[in-house]
């Protein structure tokens, strides 16, 4: 099989309507972030949020843009949890002694 | 070439193995290096993330009005060059050639333009406002590091992807390089894009002047 032939055939990603609303979101959701700039909120509530909106945008992007969501379930599945599992593992030496340092500054 | 008994095999998800997730190595090999490059991001905006919330004299050097509005646009900017590349991507599928090239060049266009926006802020930033790598003038140096470090390797990559792709749609408007070379660039662009999608909000919009 060639590769213009397996990439003719691989390609039965969204269309450009789907991909254009895709878009709007994305600016739609960086939209909602500047706004939430303006709110003086905690830096803890604020981070939380921002990483909360960013990980949709990202998921918006990889299963879109990058068609993870029309590939086998055997490549997502090779990606996607190891990726996480190293992420939680950075997450489990990061976040608890960060907040306990939050705690302890002077405020 | 391939003769009958290799086709059975490409054909086969899991009889030998050749081609297990139904894509060629070319973008198999970039989806690796994709997840590789994330952790090198993760790592960094996870340390930059500790810093910030551990540090109670942490620099707020982004005024909603320019600082903010200019990251904003260069954001709208990138996101739009993730949006040409989808339209390129889907051309090349079609074997449209010309448009193809087109949406590619406006790709560029995109990166571009970005990375002259940056350059803008970090000039203006250095030359203005007295930040540097080791110090500035509002609070821990650690900001210059950090700020400097990760928007600096994702220029870095916005750069070579615009010389990316003006290698792949030269390439492939001379029918050197497949629809295959035009969609692994396609991914290389937006795990860009992604990768800003986290750097924006984390290190400017946690950075508000008020």
């Amino acid at each position: 099989m060639s590769s213009e032939a397996h990439a003719v055939e691989a390609h039965a990603g969204a269309s450009v309507g789907t991909n254009i609303a895709i878009w709007i979101g994305l600016v739609a959701i960086t939209g909602l972030e500047v706004f939430l700039a303006y709110e003086e909120l905690q830096p803890s509530v604020m981070l939380s949020i921002l990483v909360v909106l960013s990980v949709v945008k990202a998921a918006m992007i990889m299963s879109f843009f990058m068609h993870l969501k029309y590939e086998k379930l055997g490549l997502v599945l090779l990606l996607i949890p190891a990726t996480i599992f190293c992420l939680c593992m950075m997450f489990i030496f990061f976040f608890p002694d960060a907040f306990r340092l939050l705690q302890m500054r002077p405020h | 070439m391939h003769d009958v008994k290799t086709e059975a095999v490409v054909d086969s998800a899991w009889s030998g193995g050749k081609s297990p997730f139904a894509i060629g190595s070319k973008k198999l090999g970039m989806w690796l290096f994709i997840v590789s490059d994330t952790l090198t991001f993760s790592a960094l905006l996870i340390t930059y993330s500790y810093s910030r919330l551990t540090n109670p004299d942490w620099p707020r050097p982004f005024p909603i009005n320019p600082a903010i509005i200019f990251s904003t646009t260069m954001t709208v900017v990138l996101l739009a060059s993730s949006l040409t590349m989808v339209m390129a991507v889907m051309a090349s599928q079609r074997n449209d050639r010309k448009k193809t090239v087109l949406w590619m060049v406006a790709t560029m266009a995109g990166g571009l333009l970005f990375t002259g926006l940056h350059l803008t802020e970090w000039m203006n930033m250095i030359y203005k406002e007295h930040f540097t790598i080791t110090s500035n003038p509002e609070g821990t140096p650690l900001f210059g590091a950090v700020f400097f470090g990760i928007t600096g390797l994702h220029m870095t990559h916005v750069m070579i992807g615009v010389i990316y792709l003006g290698i792949v749609a030269v390439g492939y408007g001379r029918g050197k390089f497949s629809a295959e070379d035009v969609e692994v660039n396609g991914l290389y662009w937006h795990f860009v894009d992604l990768v800003w999608m986290f750097v924006f909000p984390l290190i400017y919009l946690m950075s508000v002047k008020y």
